[in-house]
């Protein structure tokens, strides 16, 4: 186990450094200069340039500003927004907000996905089974922005259950709507995943000897047939990570939820190219770590893949 | 000895006369029918469902307003824009009513369509491309050039692709344009369709046919392009119908951010984002163009979900 974590985390550090490199290298090919930019339409002295320049580090070699970038990074040094304030510093206050969403969007999309697959596919070409295709297809089918606006529409303007923004502070019922939105996406693939699994899962042999030991349906359905279908279903949440962040900075910008997406959702629409960067490069290396982690409680999980070269 | 007309008299079995037992039946190779193969199956399979021919005549209708606008409407999109008419209901000639800047949404719907498909199609041909060289160097010839192959695509895979566009699109903002944008998508969205590919080789190249090949002394170069990819294209065509269908979500996903294509530019996903303000007094101005964006990706994802049961046995078996 010890020798498969440190081979996964070897593994892991070239394209960390790959994906700091690519989003670095994209900022930095960016026409114009940056601290000529700054100025506006006035041209300031010389000298001013010069030691703005040595102090973002413009006059070293392109390959050692990202070293220096690198570096910053992991002194949690992430750079200044054009607010003034420190990108580490929004990061820490919206940082909680989006983690009550993103939780709370999972817990939806799990309880639900799982529960529309299990009988989906115990029920196999059933018309629940049928209605559920239909429906997934249409929801993949539905951007995420389509989705949040027509439920603002329905249920926060039409019907007015919920606060179409959320509140300062984020109270857990203004986040109600936002995460059923954010679940959405996944809510179909999920469907579909556990559906495929449990089919696969009824043809095993240790489901066919649970039913000839006489154990009631009740029993075989959620600890033979469930509990083993559920391996798949739980990698495909850390490798939905991605769209999940997506998803968040849409959503939370629509319905004004103080969180990270939003956050970057507002950097990108004033154009604050360094905060969008920085905010990227977080979510990259969030994203890096998840799937790291969700590979290697895959391998506690399951000795094959510890012991698969 | 019984005088029985179905045996000679050196014979000590008894042998069915030759006209019960047809040759076919003997040896039950058919030599008259059709030689088949996966794409003759395939297409016996998909010409049963509905949803194919939903999807493809969806499809078709949405290539022929892409290409000929004017079939379908003869108002100009832009020109005629009445502020007067700033989010007016339908009217006569204009049927599903007017934007806030008092533009024709029906014609806009109708002219936006290019827009979409064209990004959808060039990220697609882009993703498809990049998808099957770096896959199917990866899996066939394997050792280095496997290791740098799938580690580079690890990296672009590691990046979301939208965030990645996000960024590409803010540097470059000034640039902006269908070709650009779908390069933004495109450049970080190949290393799901390698991957797949690389997953196919590897179990295509051990193939006997391969070795066959090899004895008979083809290059292996040679063995790639005419044995091993066209038996290990099945997956990529699935995966690449379903990637034009979130290209063209990533296109109006980006425009709606404020990151996509100029405002002049006439795009589903930039009238919806235009429309967002105005959602509680005019909800129809957002919704309309929403529409016609996901019916587009619908019809494109329906195509690849048939396209994928009829090339896939274990997914015809679950259906």
């Amino acid at each position: 186990m010890a020798g498969y974590i440190v081979r996964r985390v070897l593994q892991a550090i070239p394209v960390l450094l790959g994906t700091t490199f690519l989003i670095y290298f994209m900022v930095f090919a960016m026409p114009g200069d940056p601290i000529v930019a700054l100025f506006g339409d006035k041209t300031p002295p010389p000298q001013v340039i010069e030691q703005l320049r040595a102090r973002y580090h413009f006059d070293q070699p392109f390959i050692v500003q990202y070293f220096i970038f690198l570096g910053n990074i992991f002194r949690g040094d992430l750079g200044v927004a054009f607010s003034g304030q420190p990108v580490s510093e929004i990061l820490g206050a919206t940082f909680p907000v989006t983690l009550r969403l993103a939780a709370l969007a999972v817990f939806f999309e799990m309880v639900a996905g799982i529960s529309v697959g299990l009988i989906s596919g115990l029920r196999k070409g059933g018309i629940f089974d049928a209605s559920a295709l239909v429906m997934s297809l249409i929801l993949i089918s539905l951007p995420i922005f389509v989705v949040a606006f027509v439920a603002q529409f329905i249920f926060g303007i039409q019907l007015a259950w919920f606060r179409t923004t959320v509140g300062s502070g984020a109270p857990i019922q203004d986040l109600i709507l936002p995460a059923i939105v954010l679940a959405t996406i996944s809510f179909a693939q999920i469907s579909r995943l556990t559906r495929a699994s449990v089919i696969d899962t009824e043809g095993q042999d240790f489901v066919r000897t649970a039913a000839s030991k006489g154990l009631p349906r009740t029993r075989i359905v959620p600890v033979h047939i469930l509990r083993n279908s559920l391996i798949p279903v739980v990698t495909y949440l850390a490798v939905d990570f991605g769209t999940l962040m997506v998803g968040a900075t849409v959503t939370e910008g629509i319905f004004n939820v103080p969180g990270v997406g939003r956050t970057l959702y507002q950097a990108i629409i004033r154009g604050e190219g360094p905060t969008v960067v920085a905010f990227v490069t977080i979510m990259v290396l969030i994203y890096l770590v998840v799937n790291l982690l969700v590979d290697l409680l895959y391998a506690v999980l399951d000795p094959r893949i510890r012991y698969a070269k | 000895m019984p005088s029985n007309t179905n045996t000679r008299p050196d014979q000590q079995h008894y042998v069915a006369p030759i006209e019960e037992t047809p040759l076919v039946a003997i040896d039950s190779v058919k030599t008259d029918g059709k030689p088949s193969n996966l794409w003759i199956d395939a297409w016996h399979d998909v010409r049963k469902r509905p949803m194919f021919w939903i999807s493809s005549a969806l499809i078709l209708l949405v290539i022929v307003v892409a290409l000929a606008p004017g079939l379908f409407t003869q108002v100009p999109p832009n020109n005629d824009c009445q502020l007067a008419n700033s989010n007016g209901g339908p009217a006569g000639g204009h049927p599903l009513g007017y934007t806030k800047q008092g533009c024709d949404i029906y014609s806009r719907i109708i002219h936006g369509t290019s827009t979409s498909l064209s990004v959808g199609i060039i990220v697609t041909v882009l993703v498809a491309v990049l998808g099957i060289v770096f896959g199917s160097f990866a899996g066939f010839y394997g050792g280095w050039i496997d290791a740098v192959l799938s580690r580079l695509g690890d990296i672009f895979f590691s990046i979301p692709y939208i965030l990645a566009a996000v960024v590409i699109m803010s540097v470059f903002s000034q640039y902006a344009s269908v070709w650009v944008i779908s390069l933004a998508i495109g450049i970080f969205a190949w290393p799901a369709t390698a991957r797949v590919l690389r997953a196919e080789i590897l179990r295509v190249k051990n193939a006997d046919f391969v070795m066959a090949a090899t004895a008979l002394g083809v290059s292996r170069f040679r063995i790639l392009l005419r044995h091993v990819l066209p038996n290990s294209i099945a997956p990529v065509i699935v995966i690449t119908t379903i990637s034009l269908a979130s290209a063209i979500v990533a296109e109006a996903t980006l425009s709606f951010l404020g990151v996509g294509l100029p405002s002049s530019t006439m795009s589903w996903g930039n009238d919806i984002s235009a429309a967002q303000t105005d959602l509680r007094s005019a909800p129809q101005v957002l919704i309309l163009p929403s529409i016609a964006l996901s019916v587009t990706v619908l019809s494109f994802i329906m195509l690849g979900e048939v396209i994928r049961d009829a090339l896939d046995p274990k997914a015809r078996a679950e259906r």
